[in-house]
């Protein structure tokens, strides 16, 4: 049976069937209690679950991602949300020097087992400040699993299999995707916190992705395929551990590939990725490896500055025809 | 069997209860001593559990804090706290009707920037969080120029790099306001380190809210104002909401934020924030206390966050429709403005005139505004100005983006 759901009511059933399950799930963070989350997610269950298990905390990120580590070490299950990306740096101390180090520096006798939500990028016109995509930059610290859901199953799915992870998993939630209607499916059942997808099959190039751009690969696609070129669209899903396998596997197939990544281009997730293929794939490699990325710049406010700094359809299609050879 | 609890603290009211504020524990008008500008920490710990407050139930001014200032000088303030509220009414609904895409008002606190804003000098340097706009009106910016900034045209000052209200204005000393909280409070601290290192008598002033005191931010400011005492006022806005968290969650259950003070050894006052006159009179002793040298001063104002926090949230879902009815410390320009008729130099004719001439200053401002530009219509910010000030110089990799973006635009 299949159901039509937004992106945000597929994390709260997560929630819900979370907190339900196992006594020691809890969530806190900055107004998840009456007000429901500031993009409206945890909305319902603080009536459902009571204030001990739906937790208001005070305005202090490295404080309660910090608690929340005490607290998992302490036997529970935390789900900590922070309201976006851009403020769960202020909560880097903890991330990174701490619960990404602690289990082996501890010699494997301390482990974390935290879930950490943020919402993350841009397209609400939220200006930098709340609008940044830093999850391929947490991608490259070792000890820490990054989940981005992109699609309705995986918004269901991967709460589930990030709190049976024995090590801290941030999952970034897209907040331009919380609105996005689609169906829950019997897969969402078996989500798993590794391995890449393939949204869309084709052979003609790879375009491998991740987040919300996602979306903006497949309606490129569709435009390729309208003018007959047949993209195979990758979601990643996992930026760590990375599915290389499943990368060149397509590439064996279609012997170009696209990078699309919502982070900016220097020293970034796309770098990585293409050069993984690089590394591993060059000989199966037709054209050298493309990429398109945000612009290097803070993520400006007005939608048309928005629009022009990040990575959109019509530009992604473009990318595509030069590497295949039919550029208008 | 004894056993540990968690506490959670619990808000005086929830949606459909009957709003009670007698946690506030109000001292009444005119008790609260005053005392010397260079008095040691220790002897004045109790001013940051009392209330200053200078304007009594019969609105007249009395006690030791009151500035004793010229009627004209108080019908200016006045006037300043009705054009904040006039300007916010009107951005509130331009933003309903679709014209920008984000407000926040300070419906109800206008007294704290404002009264705040005139003791201290044009050369002080501020450090406002959002909250503060009464900052621009009494410093002399055009609405006009806020407006622009609000609809991200091409008189923007941010250049559309920022959230609306998140002003700026250098040469008003008017730090540019963070979309992250607190970040502005070691920031001002830096600040006044820096006059005082120049030897400049210039003080720093910053706002958060109570909210913001949570944030490791708060701490290190006031660790490093009271280490090297700094002419610094550190100013915690304790309007009682946080979005949709009580005051109760960032610590000020049976606390004041004023009490953060004499912990690291520095002044804490807890004022009335909408009593005009006692918040002028604090912030001018806190003023003249750290031009002296004799260190910074930790200020809590009390007040009520009457409106939402923006036009993104609805208060019924935490707090009771009723709360503001009953906030027993009334509204910061009914009050000044019953002062100032009770002394005989105001009266409601003049206050309807004020009213109206504001109004219409906000209707020929924002008509102005609006031929620069809106969200929807022409002329719009050009997408190159993005690369821009990323750097002070722009490097090779971003002329080659913005070469870039220039052919996608071209090939659209
Ligand atoms: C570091 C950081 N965390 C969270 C937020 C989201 N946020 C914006 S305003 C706000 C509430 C602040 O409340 P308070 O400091 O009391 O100020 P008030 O809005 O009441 O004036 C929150 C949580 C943010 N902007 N920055």
């Amino acid at each position: 049976m299949s159901t039509r759901i937004t992106y945000r009511e597929a994390v709260r059933e997560a929630l819900r069937e979370a907190l339900a399950a196992d006594p020691r799930v809890f969530l806190m963070g900055e107004d998840v209690g009456r007000y429901g989350g500031c993009f409206a997610v945890s909305k319902g269950l603080l009536e459902e679950f009571g204030e001990e298990r739906i937790r208001d905390t005070p305005l202090a990120e490295s404080g309660f991602v910090g608690a929340g580590i005490g607290a998992a070490l302490g036997g529970m299950r935390p789900i900590v949300e922070i309201m976006t990306g851009n403020f769960s740096l202020l909560a880097l101390d903890q991330i990174i020097n701490t619960a990404a180090t602690l289990c082996h520096m501890s010699g494997g006798q301390f482990h974390v087992p935290l879930v950490i939500r943020m919402g993350t990028g841009a397209g609400r016109q939220l200006a930098a400040q709340h609008s940044h995509s830093f999850e391929g930059w947490y991608a490259h610290v070792p000890g820490i699993r990054i989940a981005v859901p992109a699609t309705i199953d995986d918004a269901r799915g991967m709460l589930r299999a990030a709190l049976a992870s024995p090590d801290p998993v941030l999952i970034f939630e897209p907040i331009s995707l919380y609105n996005m209607e689609g169906e829950v499916t019997e897969a969402a059942s078996a989500v798993r916190l590794e391995g890449a997808a393939i949204r869309r099959p084709g052979r003609d190039l790879s375009v491998i992705t991740s987040g919300a751009s996602l979306w903006k690969c497949l309606e490129a696609a569709d435009a390729l395929a309208s003018e007959g070129v047949e993209a195979e669209v990758i979601d990643l899903r996992m930026l760590r551990p990375l599915d290389d396998a499943m990368l060149l596997e397509s590439l064996a197939r279609t012997h170009r590939a696209l990078v699309v990544d919502e982070g900016w281009r220097s020293v970034g997730l796309a770098a990585e990725v293409g050069m993984r293929l690089v590394e591993q794939g060059f000989y199966e490699l037709d054209a050298p490896v493309a990429r398109v990325c945000t612009a290097e710049v803070p993520i400006p406010y007005p939608r048309h500055l928005e629009e022009a700094a990040l990575p959109s359809a019509p530009v992604i299609a473009e990318a595509a025809r030069r590497l295949v050879g039919h550029a208008k | 069997m004894r056993r540990s609890r968690l506490h959670t603290p619990k808000p005086h009211a929830r949606p459909g209860e009957t709003p009670d504020f007698s946690y506030l524990e109000l001292s009444p008008a005119g008790v609260a001593p005053r005392p010397d500008i260079n008095v040691r920490v220790r002897d004045i710990n109790g001013l940051a559990y009392e209330l200053i407050r200078v304007l009594d139930d019969e609105h007249r001014a009395v006690g030791p804090w009151n500035p004793h200032l010229d009627p004209s000088e108080l019908q200016v303030g006045l006037r300043h706290m009705m054009l904040t509220r006039a300007f916010d009414d009107r951005m509130q609904r331009m933003q309903r009707s679709g014209k920008i895409s984000f407000y926040m008002r300070s419906l109800g606190e206008e007294a704290v920037a404002v009264a705040q804003c005139m003791a201290l000098r044009p050369t002080d340097m501020l450090f406002p969080a959002y909250r503060q706009q009464g900052l621009y009106v009494v410093r002399g910016r055009p609405l006009v120029d806020l407006m622009c900034q609000l609809l991200s045209n091409t008189r923007d000052m941010c250049k559309g790099r920022q959230l609306p209200v998140m002003y700026h204005w250098r040469e008003g000393n008017i730090f540019s306001i963070s979309g992250n909280l607190t970040t502005q409070f070691p920031q001002a601290v830096g600040w006044a380190m820096a006059a005082a290192i120049k030897g400049q008598d210039d003080i720093a002033a910053s706002w958060i809210g109570e909210g913001s005191s949570a944030e490791a931010d708060f701490h290190h400011a006031m660790l490093f104002a009271s280490v090297y005492r700094a002419p610094v006022i550190l100013n915690v806005v304790n309007n009682q909401w946080a979005i949709s968290t009580f005051q109760g969650f960032a610590g000020g259950e049976h606390r004041s934020f004023a009490a953060r003070g004499p912990g690291f050894g520095m002044a804490g006052l807890r004022v009335d924030g909408n009593d005009f006159l006692a918040v002028y009179a604090a912030t001018q002793w806190a003023a003249e206390r750290a031009r002296m040298g004799a260190g910074a001063t930790i200020m809590e104002l009390v007040t009520y966050r009457a409106a939402a926090h923006s036009t993104s949230d609805d208060p019924s879902r935490y707090r009771p429709k009723d709360d503001y009815d009953r906030w027993p410390l009334g509204d910061p320009v009914e009050r000044l403005k019953n002062h100032l008729i009770a002394i005989g130099e105001w009266s409601e004719d003049r206050h309807a005139a004020l009213a109206a001439e504001l109004d219409e200053h906000v209707t020929q401002s924002w008509r102005q505004a609006v031929t620069y530009g809106t969200l929807t219509e022409p002329p719009r910010l050009d997408p190159h100005l993005m690369f821009a000030d990323v750097f002070k110089h722009m490097p090779e990799h971003l002329k080659k983006q913005e070469a870039q973006l220039h052919a996608e635009l071209a090939g659209e």
